[in-house]
């Protein structure tokens, strides 16, 4: 790549540590990130690879230890004073202004002006060069609020470059695209390794990194396990060397459910906005996996099913009490709870402790005349805490404190106390690293084989096919395919998804 | 041996609790109002000598009752992720409302009629702002300009003063173990709500609501119903406020709680309850009032300009709200 022999790398770490509180975060890491190359960082939650991005950007500054730029010690004490040195962050949350277009959001701040005011000419002409100077291009009267994220984050790539970032860190930048977003997002990575620039790629998508990457660091527990050229790495030697054990296959055994276990969710006819006369039946004891591109409208259609969205026509029935206007409440109340798909908005109260979040769907079975029992809470939660292998120390911090993983799993455990008949999982497995993902497997199956039915939403193909009895395909809102899930493959499912697209005159 | 491990046990778990209660009351952001609260109260105790006597002290705490009893009330819709600016209006329709049925009719009917004034005034609030989505702040603003109508309406702009009834005084005016029955009142509703709040089921849904609505909602939870019981008993609480000073002085007037609103908002936020819901405390709300009691308290004990009072309290206002704002800016 363009590693010259002689030259110091882009950035260097020496002996680098930092605790937050008495938790140790980094210990003694050193690692060479070359200049022209895409570096990753690879390693479970809490393994280290934020912070370690963190403070190349300025985020936070290390404990112990040395960061050197280009060969010269610098200790920035801010984002702002690393983007001063050429190094710039994209974060998971992206700082765009919905109101202003695609140009002005890349030269905010920075706008050529006369008199106070934007020179607009000149602005289009500043951001053509910079569009030029990287290899991609939004349009520049785009309006970000009309943008897939994908195309956003590539204006704060667009942004960083605006402002000379010579490298650039990168944390978990697809944990929130789409397969079709992602693609794009590479490219514009691969456009930027091109230019020369440096690329810092926090990610636990494995096949990512396994795709971007010229070196890959793998952290554990803080530590450094060993830095070198990705071409020799695959999944397996990652997951072994983030796991610090071999990963025996990645998806649990299939055990059918008895042919005569009975129907424990039953939807007929339904439509609601994004969603058009879907009819389904998922048994006891069966994972239905419910596959499709995303806008297919598979969240939609679980949406409708728990009665988040307002259902126009069709019911749905849990064991044998069918409603035509279902709502959240009732239905936890039949047996259905569901697990959505995004943690942060529809799932956690993140002010409030991990017991109250843990207890809240099922806090009247642990309350007398109206009032909670707090020891019952605390037994019950701890005990569902615990079945679901959450890892945390005290119970009465806030829920915010638990990684992605851990706070997945306790929002099964919520759903447990309710002891439903059916769970709906929507994403189950989106932004928890490979551990967690694990055990949130083996917690569906363990669940399934005592009788829950499950219908599992997912746009990792490969997790709807591992763990699926059924696999339901869904297209424009509809139901296109059913599939056998011992016997499907990738390719079928995917196929059922694209179908006719190309057929369908637009 | 085992009557030692027996004891050893509960006695571990007590020093356990008071270690942590210890830590919390020195963790800033935890205790928040209560340690500069404790150290007014002792600086005044030095600096003052009639301040720390029965008789000031209870005058304080009776004077405070129409502010307590609202913002203990007021506490649960911030909770809940609502606000409400209606108090003050409530307030005087229901000080009015009791005033003219004193006159017309008996006291206990007064009383009862004045507090569901306030009770349905509530239940409007709370179905406007769930129901008919109407953002709060403006909703409560738009029925505190129709409640006092209302009440202007009644009297005709007037005052109404009663003083051919005595027994309506008595809600405000007698003793029971020499403490004032409204303090006794505005203890028990105190204590009723903070127990609500605290540990009811229904205490802990209105958290979750003003937390985050949405995942309450899918959780189970059902968030219209818990911000309407708590808009409804704001407004009943509002209500008692008004019955409660109008008996105290034998008369009522639509404008009298003018700028209620504020200063119980001023109480519950100083007091570390987050405007933007989720996380608050009914004893915060005590504690705040109280704060800002004390120092009108203090000022008019220590002779200072009644000016500087003004000032004080706004200061304390914006660091009250920039605590909360930092605290959530660090715990990201």
């Amino acid at each position: 790549m363009a590693h010259e022999p002689g030259r110091a790398p882009h950035v260097e770490l020496r002996e680098v540590s930092k605790h937050f509180g008495g938790a140790r975060a980094l210990e003694s890491v050193s690692i060479k990130i070359e200049t022209g190359s895409v570096h990753a960082f690879v390693g479970e939650n809490g393994a280290g690879k934020s912070t370690l991005g963190k403070i190349i950007s300025g985020v936070v500054a290390q404990d112990r230890g040395e960061v050197l730029l280009h060969g010269t010690p610098v200790r920035f004490r801010s984002p702002r004073e690393a983007l001063d040195h050429g190094v710039a962050t994209i974060a998971q949350e992206l700082a765009i202004v919905p109101e202003l277009s695609a140009a002005e959001n890349v030269l905010l701040g920075v706008e050529p002006r006369a008199f106070g005011l934007i020179r607009h000419r000149e602005l289009r002409r500043k951001y053509s060069s910079v569009c030029s100077a990287v290899g991609f291009e939004v349009p520049a009267e785009a309006m970000p609020s009309r943008m897939r994220t994908a195309e956003q984050q590539k204006l704060e790539i667009l942004r960083a470059i605006a402002r000379n970032a010579e490298l650039i860190v990168m944390d978990e930048p697809s944990a929130a695209l789409t397969r079709e977003e992602m693609q794009r997002l590479h490219e514009s990575i691969r456009a930027l390794r091109d230019q020369g620039r440096t690329v810092v790629l926090v990610s636990h998508f494995l096949d990512e990194v396994l795709d971007l990457a010229d070196t890959i660091s793998v952290l554990r527990d803080g530590r450094l396990v060993r830095s070198g050229p990705a071409a020799p790495e695959s999944e397996r030697t990652l997951i072994e060397a983030m796991l610090g054990r071999s990963f025996d296959g990645t998806f649990p055994p299939k055990e059918p459910p008895p042919t005569d276990s009975p129907v424990v969710l039953s939807v007929e006819g339904l439509s609601a906005f994004g969603v058009s006369d879907v009819s389904l039946d998922v048994r006891a004891g069966e994972i239905v996996g419910l596959a499709g591109l995303v806008g297919a409208g598979r969240t939609e259609l679980a949406q409708a099913i728990v009665g988040m969205r307002r259902p126009r026509s069709g019911t749905v029935a849990v064991g044998d009490r069918r409603t035509g206007r279902p709502y959240p409440r009732g239905m936890l109340q039949l047996g259905l709870a569901m697990i959505p798909e995004s943690r942060k908005e529809d799932g956690l109260i993140p002010d409030r402790s991990i017991t109250d979040n843990t207890a809240l769907s099922s806090l009247a079975s642990r309350s007398r005349f109206g009032v909670v029992r707090p020891r019952a809470e605390r037994r019950a939660t701890a005990t569902a805490l615990r079945q679901v292998d959450v890892r945390a120390g005290r119970h009465d911090l806030p829920v915010s404190v638990l990684s992605g993983g851990n706070q997945q799993k306790l929002l099964f455990a919520r759903t447990l106390l309710c002891e439903p008949a059916v769970l709906i999982a929507d994403e189950p497995t989106r932004g928890v690293d490979v551990g967690a993902r694990r055990s949130i497997y083996e917690l569906l199956i363990t669940l399934t084989r005592q009788g829950l039915g499950v219908l599992l939403i997912s746009s990792d193909v490969e997790e709807v096919l591992g763990l699926s009895h059924r696999v339901l395909v869904m297209r424009s809102g509809r139901l296109v395919a059913e599939l056998d899930g011992l016997t499907a493959t990738e390719h079928d499912v995917l196929d059922a998804a694209f179908r006719d697209r190309a057929s369908i005159p637009s | 041996m085992n009557v030692a491990e027996a004891e050893g046990g509960p006695q571990q778990v007590f020093s356990g609790r008071a270690v942590a209660a210890m830590r919390d009351l020195f963790d800033l952001r935890r205790s928040g109002i209560l340690l500069p609260f404790i150290a007014l109260f002792i600086a005044l105790s030095v600096t003052s000598g009639p301040f720390f006597s029965r008789a000031n002290l209870l005058n304080i705490v009776d004077q405070q009752a129409s502010t307590l009893i609202p913002a203990a009330a007021g506490t649960l819709v911030l909770v809940a992720g609502g606000i409400d600016l209606s108090v003050g209006a409530v307030y005087g329709l229901a000080g009015v409302t009791a005033a003219h049925l004193a006159l017309l009719a008996s006291p206990a009917l007064a009383i009862l009629v004045g507090i569901l004034v306030g009770l349905g005034v509530g239940l409007v609030n709370g179905l406007i702002t769930t129901v008919f989505r109407i953002n709060p702040l403006i909703a409560t603003l738009a029925t505190s300009y129709v409640v006092t109508g209302i009440a202007s309406l009644a009297t005709g702009g007037n005052i109404v003063t009663d003083f051919t009834h005595p027994g309506f005084a008595d809600l405000a005016r007698t003793s029971f173990l020499s403490v004032k029955t409204s303090t006794w009142l505005t203890l028990v509703v105190v204590v009723a709500l903070g127990f609500l709040l605290a540990r009811s089921t229904v205490g802990r849904y209105m958290y979750a609501a003003g937390g985050n609505a949405q995942a309450a909602r899918l959780a189970g939870v059902r968030v219209y119903r818990v911000r309407i019981l708590a808009f409804a008993l704001s407004g009943t609480a509002a209500a008692l406020g008004g019955v409660i000073d109008s008996s105290r002085v034998l008369s009522a007037q639509s404008s009298s709680g003018s700028t209620l609103a504020f200063t119980v908002l001023a109480g519950i936020v100083v007091g570390g309850t987050s405007i933007l819901g989720g996380t608050g405390a009914v004893w915060r709300s005590v504690v705040g009032v109280l704060f800002i009691a004390l120092i009108g308290n203090g000022f008019d004990l220590l002779g200072l300009d009644p000016l500087y009072e003004q000032i004080s309290l706004g200061v304390l206002l914006l660091l009250a709200v920039g605590l909360d704002a930092w605290t959530r800016l660090i715990r990201q």
